[in-house]
């Protein structure tokens, strides 16, 4: 626990990646197999499923502090984190821990799931008092899963790759899928001649970079394979041994929620590995994406939802043909492989190749995306491999322009993390009959500086409170744009809106020049009937 | 024997404004931070020992009084008296006494000891006013000597990695306070001009403080800069460096994340949680004022254990006020 509390702290002291990579080789280097692996799993985001409830782990840390409720409230406020508030809060530390990671967490934190919570208790205050104040922070960490210090997996994944000499494509993949943190598999994490056994494992997706500049720049049209850009989840559809996975990017197994995707492997080839977006899909063509999530939160799917809203996989990509992995072969050899397997009358639909001799031709066309509902084009190049990750060059994104709306900064609330002692989550309003209502939450878009200046406006012009949440005097106006529209009878404003973010801090305007409910209505008209 | 008017706390019977936010025509002042001491004022009083920082900051014109501590001086029907503070050089409490009640004003102050001013002494009253900055629990310190080592740690750390140290320290009293006790052998020391100014003062109280090297490996040195520097040109000469904060605030790894810095050094020259419950204990006092910061969080934790409390609004403090 000592060098895994070291190692936190290392990763957090720092901005710089080589410098994070550099302290998880060291780390990994030192540990015990066992420590690795489940350092590794808290690391790139896994965790054991959660055993205590935060209302309990809180009360538990506000009696061993000795502070009442409304004050451990006030210091989660100031302090943003809540396994942080807790360690910052408990008595002095008067010990260091010796103990190994993979002990703490196999010996002392997996038994809790069993036990009773007098027991759990007991024994959580027993492991704050063994602990010094950073092995109590990491520690908390672990129990409440809040785990973000700045890595991202592909980070992880190049410490492992830099720590073993495996190659860093060999490394994602070996990570995938379903795996429990043991020894046994951190050996064959680093192991260099394994087979990979896992049958499930989906391969580490390719994504695309949006076009810089203006795309006449890649060159002659005719080199690209053109597609429109589908809005729906991105995932691997895989069937191997009999057995079909659907994997979303976000690395979780959804073939449960899926049915039509698990018939679907059933008629495809031993050995398949398709790259592809689920899209809810009718008559020929893809609902909203609203549709979408009416299904993807449900445990139980009855017949009612599933015939109203059926799902297709829209395919991309091969990636293994036969028990082969193809990645490495070129663009239009994996297309021609995708659509001779494609069995006819399924849900799999293969993505479509848009053809245009100019770019200008293909501009026009990319017009019709709102009305195709998709996001605009991606652009791939004949004669590339799959890539691993975010490479730029092959893959290209040539998004529509967002939609664009001038509202006026009503609430703000303080954000999580690295901004929970600012005010970055804003809600904002548009005009409606004379009168402000909201419309769209944002919190990205904004540079430091001007998060600071909102965070000063806010502390002095707050008219009102309900808890973390402050009302704030109307008057400045941003520019919010997002990817689509559509009406909803679960928002104030009966307008829902994807990916909203602040494109613009429009000082030049007045929240009297902001827009109104009535145009942002007309947008909706120009882009979606559709009831839902 | 106080009220809070539009310029701060004032006291009509000795008819002057405690550091006032405003011009008055006279000011007590308990310290020479931004937030308490401001110009424009036509007489100001102060400690013998605060007097040149306070000159520095309202200006030479001024007119300044100034008293030992400890010496009491009748202003108007008020006995007044300045008792150390513990909070930066020449900081004080202001005792305040008239027909037998006695207030104190602690201005800003800590119990951690600091040797570049005299501690901190309990002073017991019928009413504390005292600050709040850091009033949570969450805020304690460790030993200040002990931070000072990791800094010297962190220092020695980037000369093996050849890259500057740049340590952002407020320049009125948290910079000197680390110059104080640091070993300062390791390399090349430079002092941005803000911090180099206040050390002059510093050294004319006689206080001991290694004076900067003239040339020398910029890879090696240690920079004394003001946070206000964070980004400026200025700092752009010494490279790839790597930024530190010295400050409470430290405490909270989001002040230091959202600020980019490498790393933060938790060291203040406020009281923390349990400095203030102490400091509020020890006066002896049944009625509490609570004036910027945490306030509602300390009244509240007052009223819940047996106290008289009163939330102070006083102006918002400038922005240098964060310590």
């Amino acid at each position: 626990m000592k060098a895994f509390a070291a190692l936190y702290a290392a990763l957090d002291q720092t901005t710089k990646t080589n410098a994070k990579v550099e302290a998880l080789k060291q780390y990994l280097a030192a540990a015990a197999p066992e420590d690795a692996a489940w350092a590794i799993t808290f690391l790139i985001g896994r965790r054991p499923k959660r055993l205590l409830e935060s209302r309990k782990l809180a009360q538990w840390a506000m009696e061993e502090a000795g502070v009442p409720d409304w004050l451990f409230g006030e210091c989660y406020h100031a302090v943003g984190d809540f396994a942080e508030t807790m360690a910052l809060l408990l008595p002095p530390a008067e010990n260091s821990s010796a103990l190994p990671l993979h002990v703490w967490i196999e010996e002392r934190l997996l038994p809790l799931r069993e036990a009773d919570d007098e027991t759990r208790r007991a024994r959580l205050v027993e492991a704050w008092r063994e602990m010094d104040e950073p092995q109590r922070f990491a520690w908390n960490k672990l129990l409440t899963g809040e785990f973000r210090v700045g890595v991202s997996q592909t980070l992880v994944v190049r410490a492992i790759a830099e720590a073993s000499g495996i190659a860093p494509e060999v490394m994602a993949h070996r990570l995938m899928g379903d795996w429990l943190p043991s020894a046994e598999f951190w050996r064959q994490l680093v192991a260099h001649d394994t087979r990979d056994a896992d049958i499930s494992r989906p391969y580490p997706f390719c994504l695309a970079y949006p076009v810089e500049g203006e795309v006449e720049e890649l060159g002659d049209p005719a080199e690209w394979q053109i597609e429109w850009k589908w809005d729906g989840i991105r995932s691997q559809l895989i069937r191997r041994q009999r057995q079909t996975f659907v994997w979303s990017r976000g690395e979780e197994l959804m073939t449960d929620r899926f049915p039509e995707l698990d018939a679907l492997g059933a008629l495809l080839p031993e050995g398949t590995v398709i790259d592809g977006e689920i899209l809810p899909w009718k008559d020929g063509a893809p609902l909203v994406f609203a549709q979408m999530q009416r299904r993807i939160g449900r445990k139980v799917l009855g017949p009612k939802i599933l015939g109203e809203v059926p799902v297709v996989l829209v395919g991309y990509d091969l990636l293994e043909w036969n028990g082969e992995d193809v990645r490495e072969r070129p663009l239009e050899w994996r297309r021609a492989r995708l659509e001779e397997m494609a069995p006819a009358g399924s849900a799999l639909v293969i993505s479509p190749v848009v053809r245009g001799a100019t770019w200008d031709e293909l501009r026009a066309l990319r017009e019709e995306s709102r009305g195709r509902k998709v996001e605009g084009f991606m652009l791939k190049r004949y004669g590339s491999p799959y890539r691993v990750g975010r490479k730029k060059g092959d893959w290209w994104k040539w998004k529509i322009n967002p939609y664009t709306v001038d509202c006026v900064l009503i609430y703000a609330q303080p954000g999580n993390g690295r901004r929970a002692s600012l005010f970055t989550d804003y809600t904002f309003g548009v005009w409606d009959d004379g009168k402000l209502v909201p419309f769209a939450k944002a919190y990205s878009g904004l540079t430091d500086d001007e998060i600071r200046e909102v965070d000063a406006f806010v502390r002095r012009n707050t008219v009102e409170k309900w808890g973390p949440v402050h009302a704030v005097k109307p008057e400045l106006v941003f520019e919010l744009a997002f990817e689509a529209i559509q009406k909803s009878s679960r928002h104030k404003s009966g307008i829902a809106v994807r990916f909203p973010r602040m494109a613009r801090w429009r000082k030049d305007k007045r929240a009297e020049d902001a827009d109104s409910l009535d145009t942002i209505r007309g947008l909706v008209a120009g882009h979606d009937q559709e009831n839902l | 024997m106080l009220e809070v008017r539009e310029a701060g706390l004032y006291c009509p019977q000795g008819d002057f404004y405690i550091d006032p936010a405003l011009p008055v025509a006279r000011a007590l002042i308990t310290h020479a931070h931004g937030d308490h001491a401001r110009a424009g004022s036509q007489a100001y009083l102060t400690t013998r020992t605060g007097e040149a920082l306070v000159r520095a900051r309202v200006g030479d014109e001024a007119a300044i009084e100034s008293l030992p501590y400890g010496a009491t001086r009748r202003v108007g029907e008020v006995d007044v008296a300045f008792h150390p503070a513990g909070h930066i050089l020449g900081s004080a409490q202001i005792r305040l006494e008239h027909a037998g009640e006695v207030w104190v004003v602690s201005g800003d102050y800590k119990l951690s000891p600091d040797p570049t001013c005299m501690p901190f002494e309990p002073i017991r009253c019928h009413t504390f006013v005292t600050e709040s900055t850091f009033a949570l629990p969450i805020f304690r310190w460790g030993d200040a000597a002990g931070v000072v080592r990791e800094i010297e740690e962190w220092w020695r750390g980037n000369r093996e990695a050849g890259r500057a140290s740049v340590l952002f320290a407020y320049p009125v009293g948290k910079a000197q306070r680390i110059l104080s006790q640091l070993d300062a052998s390791g390399g090349p020391l430079i002092y941005q001009e803000a911090v180099e100014r206040v050390n002059a003062i510093y050294r004319g109280q006689g206080i001991a403080l290694p004076h900067a090297t003239e040339g020398g490996d910029l890879s090696q040195a240690l920079v004394i800069a003001s946070p206000q520097m964070q980004g400026s040109a200025w700092l752009r000469r010494f490279g790839k460096a790597s930024m530190a904060f010295a400050s409470g605030w430290m405490r909270i790894r989001g002040t230091r994340r959202r600020r980019s810095l490498d790393r933060g050094f938790v060291i203040s020259d406020h009281a923390d949680w349990p400095g203030l419950l102490q400091a509020i204990g020890e006066s002896g006092a049944e009625n509490v004022w609570v004036t910027h910061g945490y306030v509602g969080a300390l009244v509240r934790w007052l009223e819940e254990n047996g106290k008289r409390a009163v939330a102070v609004e006083l102006k918002l403090p400038a922005e240098e006020a964060a310590e």
